[in-house]
């Protein structure tokens, strides 16, 4: 068995615990034991991009800091807007002058010395199970389902931590081939759902949803997969009411569904929250 | 936008622009206005000025760039960082924009939520559009 | 008797080592109007912040229960200003969007943990309030059980969260709705209504002033 330290989020823990259960299964599977790391805090989505917000870090840092505790080089996530921040903090403080002074505030902490790898599940999945792999030790095949991959933003942007090639992805898609989905072309797939323009300004997340599902149907898909809890909620929630009606999961449950998990009982259809 | 352009050193190096440039670590100057980050951008249909033009007014020093509702309706998906052919990214800019007014106590988009939302949400959007 | 020197509203004062802040400052001559409640470290009025000599840390506390030390410059707060918005417990759901939906600033937090180090119970304040955005309110109870409502954490934190209303609400939904129901209690009330106990209870009110010292002095008694 390889051990993993793994990173789950506030959403994981709450209206997202079907992507864990479901990873998480998929996961032991493969022979893996997933370790999630103690007293972990909200990883503060999303990443800061000035120069001089140090404070924004601090919440991620003192996440990498319990990898670290743990004697872990290397921790999992499944949210891909928590990978889009862990992984950009990491970077952030890896500059000597902002360590240093990270590591004075958390005084209450060891020094966070660096050198922690965050990873994604998807790249996981390519490069260490391999979909040979994964393909070969699937229970319960999605028998030619078309699946409509959607990415949103995080996970392809920026260029230097895109889990694929920003311009032409294919990790979700062949992940999907490997459980026995048929993934379907459609443009939308990697343009952002307006993530948390939804509190504020639901009529722009709405019509950028809306578009997203035409374009998804369009594709000819049966259902759309995500592994992103922002996005989740946005394609389900926002939907205008002429778009087209399409199941939204997690690509965690349709994971753990392949690798026989009790739950979602039936794949298709399923509401927004299983319970 | 004005129609007679008025170019001097102090414009091009005006202290606004400097301190965009040092807040987002951009520097805006590499623009030459190909409009790429404005096409790709999901956004751009809400927004009261192009990407690409909010880069032109940080290039000339107008502090007009700050009033604009264009950095608030960016959702930072870096759609304009990943086209961009001399490697500049506007979400930064965009998000420098919006911190220059939050640190001044300038909040145009205040978050009030309007019905329950999931934290990945709120987190989000108090993160980027509150100080 | 050993002295040392406390700094009051910035005025130096000599009192006797051992005092608690709260006696020192009577000591020296104040009358408590506010900030000053139980004197038992139950109440939470008495929250006071100060620094010690040569420490760029800023500490906090209750007066009631800390000894003052040599140096000591202290400041108390009167009141913490924390809204808190209404509710009705009969409507809310015991789920994390509940926390959220009537404290939504919670998403604010930068896990900076200067709550933690205000909490004069020594209470994990951060891993509470991450605790609130899981939506794990078994979990924030549990945390919180110790909290006094001095709102010193509130004070401090850089989110303007209201950790103590947050508190509260989450105790009263464990309580109202995920805490194990005690069955006993609620067949007791059950077999009284029915009137199981009536005719003891009649019994003990017919019986005269010696009659009931007697029966009281030769009740059982659970050792």
């Amino acid at each position: 068995m390889k051990k993993l330290a793994y990173f789950p989020g506030c959403a994981m823990k709450d209206q997202a615990r079907p992507d864990e259960a479901g990873t998480l299964h998929a996961l032991a599977a493969l022979g893996y034991e997933v370790a999630e790391i103690p007293r972990w805090n909200c990883c503060g989505t999303v990443y800061s991009l000035a120069q001089d917000d140090l404070m924004r870090h601090v919440g991620p840092v003192r996440n990498l800091i319990r990898v670290q505790g743990m004697g872990e080089k290397r921790v999992l996530t499944l949210c891909a807007m928590c990978y889009g921040t862990l992984k950009r903090s990491s970077q952030f403080v890896r500059e000597e002058e902002r360590l240093a002074r990270i590591n004075a505030f958390l005084d209450t902490e060891e020094d966070f010395r660096g050198g922690i790898e965050v990873v994604h599940l998807l790249p996981l999945l390519r490069d260490e199970v391999g979909y040979e792999k994964l393909a070969s030790q699937v229970k319960r095949s999605l028998n030619g389902l078309k699946v409509a991959t959607y990415y949103g933003c995080v996970l392809l942007r920026p260029r230097e931590f895109a889990v694929d090639d920003p311009d032409r992805p294919e990790v979700m898609e062949r992940v999907v081939e490997a459980l026995g989905g048929e993934p379907v072309p459609f443009p939308e797939r990697m343009e952002c759902c307006g993530a948390y323009l939804t509190v504020g300004r639901s009529d722009i997340v709405t019509e950028r949803v809306g578009r997203i599902l035409r374009s998804a149907r369009g594709g000819g898909a049966d259902l759309v997969v995500t592994t992103c809890p922002l996005c989740q909620f946005n394609l389900a929630e926002r939907r205008p009411a002429a778009a087209p009606t399409l199941p939204v999961l997690y690509l965690g449950q349709v994971l753990g569904w392949a690798f026989g998990a009790d739950e979602p009982a039936n794949l298709f259809p399923l509401g927004v929250r299983d319970e | 936008m004005a129609s007679e352009l008025n170019l001097s050193r102090d414009r091009l190096e005006a202290p606004f622009s400097r301190r965009v440039e040092e807040l987002s670590g951009e520097n805006p100057y590499a623009c030459y206005q190909c409009g790429k980050c404005s096409a790709g951008c999901p956004f751009a249909d809400h927004m009261d000025a192009l990407p690409n033009q909010v880069l032109r007014l940080v290039q000339l020093g107008d502090e007009a760039a700050l009033r604009l509702s264009a950095p608030w309706v960016c959702a930072s998906c870096l759609a304009c960082a990943v086209r961009c052919p001399k490697g500049v990214d506007i979400a930064k800019t965009m998000e420098a924009l919006r911190l220059l007014s939050l640190r001044k106590g300038i909040t145009p988009a205040p978050v009030v939520p309007d019905r329950p939302y999931p934290q990945i949400a709120l987190v989000g959007a108090y993160r980027k559009l509150t100080p | 008797m050993n002295e040392v020197t406390v700094f009051i509203m910035g005025k130096g004062y000599r009192v006797p080592e051992g005092l608690t802040i709260m006696k020192a400052m009577e000591y020296a001559g104040y009358r408590l109007g506010r900030g000053c409640g139980c004197r038992g470290g139950y109440c939470g009025a008495c929250a006071t912040v100060y620094r010690l000599r040569g420490d760029y840390r800023l500490y906090a506390d209750l007066a009631c229960q800390t000894p003052v030390q040599d140096g000591m410059y202290i400041a108390q707060l009167p009141f913490t200003p924390a809204e808190r918005p209404p509710y009705q417990l009969a409507d809310l759901q015991p789920r994390g969007e509940t926390l959220l939906a009537l404290f939504p600033e919670l998403a604010r937090c930068v896990a900076c943990n200067t709550c933690t180090k205000a909490c004069p119970q020594k209470l994990e304040v951060m891993d509470a309030v991450q605790a609130a955005l899981r939506g794990d309110i078994p979990q924030v109870a549990e945390f919180t059980f110790d909290c006094v409502s001095c709102g010193l954490c509130t004070m401090r934190c850089p989110a303007e969260i209201s950790h103590h209303h947050v508190w509260q609400l989450a105790r009263r939904l464990n309580g109202a709705y995920l805490t194990p129901r005690a069955l006993h209690v609620q067949k007791r009330v059950q077999e009284i209504a029915a009137g199981v106990f009536k005719s003891d209870l009649d019994a003990l009110l017919s019986l005269g002033r010696d009659a009931l010292v007697a029966a009281y002095k030769a009740r059982e008694i659970e050792s």
